[in-house]
């Protein structure tokens, strides 16, 4: 196994705010790798960083060997990094197929026709839906659309942001099924869940994250059995 | 007062005429609006680059070759504006605006009337303070319809006008480049997540604007005959307020604002003297576009066929 993702002494600052205060950690290939959190560890800052929408005050990260922090978003993207940005950001005005060809708007090849199908495929509910304004769908849908949206972009790693959030646990079950299909195929994702229960199910190793550090990590097994995080995030008495 | 439906037409072809350029220059206005929240108020100064290069390159050419077909000397003069307002539209934004990108919205504005200024400026020293006449090259002998007349000109100007809107809606509508339009319009942080350089997004639409601002530019002077430094600047605001009127931000609202505004212009300056008992005359005309801003402003700012404000949030 080669690290995929390797990140360290990574800082980012918003104003003098450290929303990262050095963090380590790496993502080896075809590993489903997940950060768990409460709000404001940072979680969702280290994606921002991951897809250069924010710029780190210190550390690297280097994706598959090459330092990206001072690539613009547009270019990780071509490299087969794709993030799933938290409240999905789906194009509300554009049409469910519009917003699926624009995750393939970085490719020039034949088969974005066949990555189309298989997205449909993976989610039947797309495919019914395929000439409505995104902005209509219900949010287990653009959930849904987000993440069919990024696999059109062919990524090699996948940054998950809260896939949960804000949905119907029927819809958070289905989402889930469709991120353990995506892991199977060979995508490797990085999955940031405050649901750190469903995250560390999923998932083969984790991180737990507190107030801008890594303070556990190890095999999901393990940090579901933990004690410490028993109580920290899943809501069980000490 | 008596009715005379000859009259009413002709007001009505005059106003298409007017309204279908009105409506050119504000697709200027709304496109950039629509992806960067911004108002280019160098927009109408664009526009009247485009007019005086092309008439300047009509004038070069009718003096050395006086006999060639009216329709070579547009053709001609509008394809050498065309990449010049192109180039101008580019370098706005890229010197003006872009290192504004994130400043509070005030100061791209305050900007924008700046960058208006300058320009008015240059076209001062290159083409001088003084109006700048069509040479005798289109045919003036006008068709009949109904006891109401129409030129060539203006024939030709609202059917490249409506062939021009109908491909830019096919453009954003139905290619790859105009889906990264919509989508960056929508969201850039989250276009710039699927691939899109937003800043090249941002550069295109400043150049189809200001393309559209050149033939705009060509077709006004055409129709009056005349050019000068001074042009862009009511012109501009008259189409900024057809872009408010149909919704700013929506071709379809620009393309309908304008067309609506050049006929309410039209009818109004055509029978306000009828109307007032010949106390306001038909010099009035300008007065109408911004009694229709004002109207829209109050009523409905978010224009004929735009969303609310609110929900674009």
């Amino acid at each position: 196994m080669s690290a995929l993702l390797e990140v360290k002494a990574l800082e980012v600052a918003y104003g003098g705010i450290r929303a990262l205060k050095g963090i380590d950690f790496e993502v080896n290939e075809g590993e489903l790798v997940a950060l768990i959190g409460a709000n404001g560890a940072g979680k969702s800052t280290t994606l921002r960083a991951l897809s250069s929408l924010v710029r780190p005050a210190a550390g690297t990260i280097r994706y598959r060997g090459e330092v990206t922090s001072a690539l613009p978003s547009y270019a990780l993207v071509r490299k087969g990094l794709a993030l799933v940005p938290e409240g999905r950001g789906v194009f509300a005005r554009l049409s469910v197929r519009e917003n699926l060809e624009m995750g393939a708007y970085h490719r020039g090849d034949r088969e974005i026709g066949k990555d189309l199908d298989r997205v449909f495929g993976l989610m039947p509910r797309l495919a019914e839906r395929s000439t409505q304004l995104a902005g209509t769908l219900s949010g287990g849908e653009q959930q849904m659309l987000a993440i069919g949206r990024s696999l059109m972009s062919r990524p090699k790693l996948l940054l998950l942001d809260e896939p949960s959030m804000g949905l119907a646990p029927i819809m958070v079950q289905k989402v889930f099924e469709i991120v353990q299909t995506v892991a199977r195929e060979g995508v490797t994702i990085l999955l940031v869940e405050q649901n750190a229960k469903l995250a560390l199910e999923l998932s083969s190793r984790g991180y737990v994250m507190e107030s801008g550090t890594i303070s556990l990590s190890g095999p999901s097994a393990k940090l579901l059995a933990d004690p410490k995080v028993r109580e920290a995030y899943l809501g069980e008495a000490a | 007062m008596t009715f005379h439906p000859e009259i009413f037409l002709q007001q009505i072809i005059n106003g298409l005429v007017l309204g279908s350029i009105y409506a050119l220059v504000a697709l200027g206005y709304t496109m950039v609006y629509g992806i960067l929240g911004l108002i280019n108020f160098a927009h109408g100064e664009v526009v009247m680059i485009g007019a005086l290069t092309a008439l300047s390159v009509i004038l070069a050419l009718h003096g050395a070759a006086p006999d060639l077909p009216a329709a070579l000397f547009i053709l001609a003069g509008t394809l050498v504006a065309i990449p010049v307002t192109m180039a101008l539209g580019y370098t706005i934004e890229r010197v003006a605006y872009r290192p504004l990108r994130n400043a509070p919205r005030l100061a791209p504005l305050i900007t924008a009337i700046g960058v208006s200024i300058v320009l008015q400026n240059v076209a001062l020293l290159v083409w001088g303070r003084s109006y700048r006449s069509w040479p005798p090259i289109l045919p003036t002998t006008p068709h009949t319809i109904l006891g109401a007349n129409i030129t060539d000109l203006q024939i030709f100007i609202v059917l490249a006008a409506a062939a021009i809107m109908a491909g830019l809606m096919l453009l954003v509508n139905k290619t790859k480049l105009g889906r990264a339009m919509r989508a960056t319009a929508e969201n850039p942080a989250v276009a710039g997540l699927m691939g899109v350089n937003v800043n090249v997004i941002i550069s295109v639409t400043f150049v189809i604007g200001a393309a559209l601002g050149a033939i705009a530019g060509v077709m006004v002077s055409a129709n009056y005959q005349i050019a000068h430094y001074y042009m862009g600047f009511i012109l501009g605001l008259k189409a900024f307020t057809a872009a408010v009127l149909g919704g700013i931000g929506n071709l379809a609202g620009a393309m309908l604002g304008g067309l609506l505004l050049g006929l309410i212009e039209s009818l109004g300056a055509g029978y306000i003297g009828d109307l007032t008992g010949g106390f306001l005359g038909s010099h009035y005309q300008d007065v109408f576009a911004f009694f229709v801003l004002i109207v829209v402003l109050i009523f409905r700012p978010s224009g004929l066929v735009g969303e609310r404000v609110a929900e674009r949030a």
